[in-house]
């Protein structure tokens, strides 16, 4: 047999075997997801704590990297986050109480009279977590534990820490804190990497 | 159909019907079948989504007046 046919067997040996072989190696992978967490509010605290805490449950590898703002969720305490209706034309502003048509407004307040009333944010926050508590929507500090709960992996900016003035005593145990250089080689091997 | 263990995520919503049946069917084991009750219309794409991720088999799926019953048999 010469050079030309012999490659010609294994090539179509190769196409016979590979998609099944790769197949089979894809299936037998553990799914993973690293997520960028740098909010730090009460709205957008959700999305990086539901999706981990999901992935897990699906069963996937999952670590989290909080930096900036993000360093907000990790608190030991995080009853007093916020949200702020001010600037964000996409948050409905409903009531969470009163008869269904009350419910049903949506209370278009200008920006310039949102940022004008004192304590515009606090009553905001309290009307969302109404709104969280009437929905059946997981608070954050439950969807954070079952996130720690179910092996999701916490990872800290340490830059963060220091530029804000925090220090390890104020967030929640169990946290790494890294830098830079240990999420990306992290991020590279998940199949998923989000961004929020 | 028999069961093993039943879940009551009525009222609750995404994704804390599929979490506290992850943490259910921790705890059964192999053969074991748990029925869920829930009211999240979100919650039947996503059992069916669990069920084929997890390896855990979705025996059954059924709405009932706004009420949906799932049945799962831990892998």
């Amino acid at each position: 047999m010469d050079t030309a046919e012999l490659d010609e067997l294994i090539n179509k040996r190769l196409d016979e075997l590979l998609p099944k072989k790769l197949q089979e190696l894809q299936e037998s992978k553990t799914p993973s997801m690293s997520i960028i967490a740098t909010k730090g509010t009460l709205d957008w605290a959700y999305p990086p704590f539901i999706l981990a805490s999901t992935a897990a449950a699906l069963g996937w590898d999952v670590t989290i990297f909080f930096t900036f703002y993000g360093l907000q969720l990790l608190k030991k305490d995080i009853s007093d986050l916020k949200v702020s209706p001010l600037g964000n034309p996409g948050m409905p502003m409903k009531m969470p109480f009163g008869p269904d048509w009350f419910r049903g407004i949506n209370w278009n307040i200008p920006n310039i009279i949102q940022a004008g009333i004192p304590g515009f944010e606090t009553v905001a926050t309290k009307l969302m977590q109404q709104t969280i508590k009437n929905n059946g929507v997981a608070s954050i500090e439950e969807l954070r534990e079952l996130s720690q709960e179910a092996g999701v992996k916490f990872s800290v900016c340490q830059m963060t820490v220091e530029l804000f003035g925090f220090s390890h005593d104020d967030f929640i145990n169990d946290l790494d804190y890294v830098g830079a250089a240990s999420f990306l080689p992290v991020a590279q091997q998940s199949d998923v990497c989000l961004y929020v | 159909m028999n069961f093993d263990k039943e879940l009551d995520a009525r009222g609750l919503n995404c994704p804390l019907p599929i979490l506290r049946a992850k943490k259910a069917l921790t705890d059964m084991t192999s053969g074991q079948v748990l029925r869920i009750f829930a009211t999240d219309p979100g919650s039947v794409k996503d059992f069916q989504a669990f069920a084929k991720q997890t390896g855990n088999e979705l025996l059954s799926s059924a709405e009932n007046n706004k009420e949906f019953e799932y049945y799962i048999k831990r892998k």
